[in-house]
């Protein structure tokens, strides 16, 4: 109780100490220094129409380079952790019928849609992050309406590493190019897809590293989802 | 005053911080760490907002000055991402914690352990 009442004491003084410090942060006003640089000069610079993934894929691409490699740490790190030597699927019980033909019947939607998100990165709303994640999602069903269902290991971990050494060899053509790392060398150089701005076979470089950002995180994810799922079995 | 949506986010964080703070179960605590990290998204969103502005998305009908900052989505984009890979280390550790004490709660572990 009294760790409780101290823990509340604590926690409002911090609150109070943050709304203070956020006080003097107008809401809702112009405050963009930078940003409204991108805005104005996204549509020429990058060939994309959205601006976040040209900021995202683009502009600050050395985080999302970081951000791709935390993930596969990530999932690197928790196969490490459940790892065993005889690792098994161990539910019992089988999903009903309408269960396992929904999910038969949803999985090659989901996936497409997964795509379609990757894809057009420069143009809607998503990008390589959301596609994946819709991706893994697919996956994630077919994991819980099948008790078997397994995905096949060796191409999954071949495609994600696949997917990671093509993302830095777009970023080294780059270098070769343009002379620094990630330099959008099919919008800068070829200036190929100028002339249809806002349609698909346009942004740069930004379209190829989605799909390769959303292959890699889809892959990932279902990684950590079939490592989770599975137990050790008792001899 | 202070905008709803600084007052919602900074309250998030302070519930997560609570439940980090109080709670024993090792997955309260994750789960209080998630709400933390919520909240910290929100607020960084909320900053970049510029009233009655749209989305960065520069299509036909929306220019360069109808659009809001979009630094902060991209941040939180990144932050989202690293939230999850956490999260997902985090509950792989609770797993084999759990298989190796049979237990969930972090001051048993404690005393289990020393």
């Amino acid at each position: 109780m009294l760790k409780r009442v101290l823990a509340i004491i604590t926690i409002l003084i911090i609150g109070y100490w943050l709304a203070e410090g956020l006080a003097n942060v107008p809401f809702g006003q112009d405050k963009m220094l930078v940003g409204q640089y991108y805005l104005n000069h996204v549509k020429e610079q990058t060939g994309a129409v959205n601006a976040v993934t040209a900021v995202v894929v683009n502009y600050r691409g050395f985080d999302t380079l970081g951000e791709v490699t935390v993930l596969f740490i990530a999932s690197t790190g928790v196969a490490a952790l459940l790892w065993r030597r005889k690792r098994e699927r161990t539910a019992k019980t089988p999903g009903s019928v309408v269960l396992t033909t929904g999910s038969k019947l949803l999985f090659p939607f989901i996936v497409l849609f997964g795509m379609y998100i990757f894809i057009h990165g420069h143009l809607t709303p998503g990008g390589g992050f959301p596609g994946g994640a819709t991706i893994a999602t697919a996956f994630l069903l077919m994991y819980l309406a099948f008790i078997v269902y397994e995905i096949p290991h060796k191409g999954f971990e071949t495609t994600e590493g696949l997917a990671g050494m093509s993302y830095v060899l777009v970023g080294l053509i780059g270098l070769a190019i343009g002379g620094y790392f990630l330099f959008d060398w099919i919008w800068q150089t070829w200036h190929w897809g100028t002339s249809n701005l806002g349609r698909l076979f346009s942004g740069g470089f930004i379209p190829v590293i989605y799909t390769i950002i959303g292959i890699k995180v889809g892959t990932e994810l279902s990684g950590i989802i079939d490592n989770m799922l599975k137990e050790e079995v008792k001899e | 005053m202070i905008s709803s949506y600084y007052f919602g986010a900074i309250a998030l964080v302070l519930i997560g911080l609570y439940a980090v703070l109080v709670k024993k179960n090792l997955l309260k605590i994750l789960i209080g760490l998630s709400i933390m990290e919520t909240g910290v998204n929100l607020l960084l969103i909320s900053i970049g907002y510029v009233s009655g502005r749209s989305a960065p998305i520069l299509s036909e009908g929306i220019g360069p000055n109808q659009a809001v900052d979009p630094i902060p989505q991209a941040l939180v984009l990144t932050a989202i991402v690293i939230g999850v890979a956490t999260t997902a280390m985090a509950l792989s550790v609770a797993i084999i914690l759990y298989e190796k004490y049979g237990t969930l709660n972090i001051e048993e572990i404690r005393r289990l352990r020393g």
